[in-house]
């Protein structure tokens, strides 16, 4: 089993997006299903070594939760850009990261990238930090515990890593 | 077309629409790199996320059959969008950049 698919889930993913991409036939769910075997195979060198995904409800509910935060922080986002520039208060946050996984950091990072008014800028090379630039940071301290309760502790249960 | 869809798909694109234009206001306006930075991942979040969410409902509609190549769009662009954001940032601050005097904190040194 293994052997033949490395990455279950990837494989899964290919087979889905090759199924929306050309929508449904006998020719083509066939087709979808080679490549789905095949390509993970042909790059299963260039992958890190994934985690394994330990809780699927957990994962639905933080997607969501991210989708949510999105949502808002774009609104409170809007107004800050909206409004006068000498308000924001721009600033570097430091994160420490409990996450010792790679892939489960680079979700981290993203999810943090992908919700307004935070861009994570760097990993610090023994992949204990994460910098991150605010828009707009009232609290460091407050700012930095939400993030790891929001985000973080989801991730690490997902993953148990 | 039903009145009420035509309402949403409406609704959805103009949302859309006006959080990609504050992402633009916010690229002009705000005044270093990492400042303008924010701007383009809002208007790629909630911006496309509005207009995909019209577009889908739409052709859901017209077809009589759900859609989902949009989601697709949304999907790869959730994958790469914080990828380049973060490439962006790394080489500002490889750069030195100017950021703003008020800023607190700052890139560290490696």
């Amino acid at each position: 089993m293994s052997r033949v698919l490395p990455f279950p889930l990837l494989s899964l993913f290919l087979w889905a997006t090759w199924m929306l991409l050309n929508g449904f036939s006998w020719g083509h769910a066939l087709l979808g299903l080679v490549l789905a075997v095949v390509l993970p195979l042909g790059t299963q060198s260039f992958w890190p070594n994934v985690p394994r995904l330990r809780n699927f409800p957990k994962l639905v509910r933080f997607v969501l939760v991210v989708h949510w935060d999105i949502l808002t922080a774009n609104m409170a986002v809007a107004i800050l850009i909206l409004g006068p520039p000498r308000r924001l208060r721009p600033g570097f946050v430091e994160l420490p990261l409990d996450l010792t996984d790679e892939f489960a950091i680079t979700l981290l990072a993203s999810t943090i990238s992908l919700t307004p008014g935070t861009v994570s800028a760097d990993v610090s090379e023994d992949r204990r930090t994460l910098l991150i630039h605010a828009l707009d940071v009232d609290d460091q301290d407050a700012m930095i515990r939400q993030i790891k309760q929001r985000y973080e502790r989801p991730l690490k249960e997902i993953f148990e890593c | 077309m039903n009145e009420i869809v035509e309402f949403l798909v409406s609704a959805f694109i103009l949302v859309g629409a006006v959080f990609a234009l504050v992402g633009s206001i916010g690229l002009v306006r705000l005044s270093d790199f990492y400042l303008r930075l924010h701007g383009p991942t809002k208007a790629s979040t909630l911006g496309v996320g509005g207009t995909i969410l019209g577009s889908l409902l739409f052709f859901s509609w017209q077809e009589r059959a759900l859609q989902l190549q949009e989601v697709l769009i949304v999907l790869f662009l959730f994958i790469t969008a914080p990828v380049s954001a973060h490439m962006l940032a790394k080489a500002a601050m490889h750069r030195n950049l100017k950021r703003r005097e008020d800023t607190r904190g700052g890139p560290w040194k490696q």
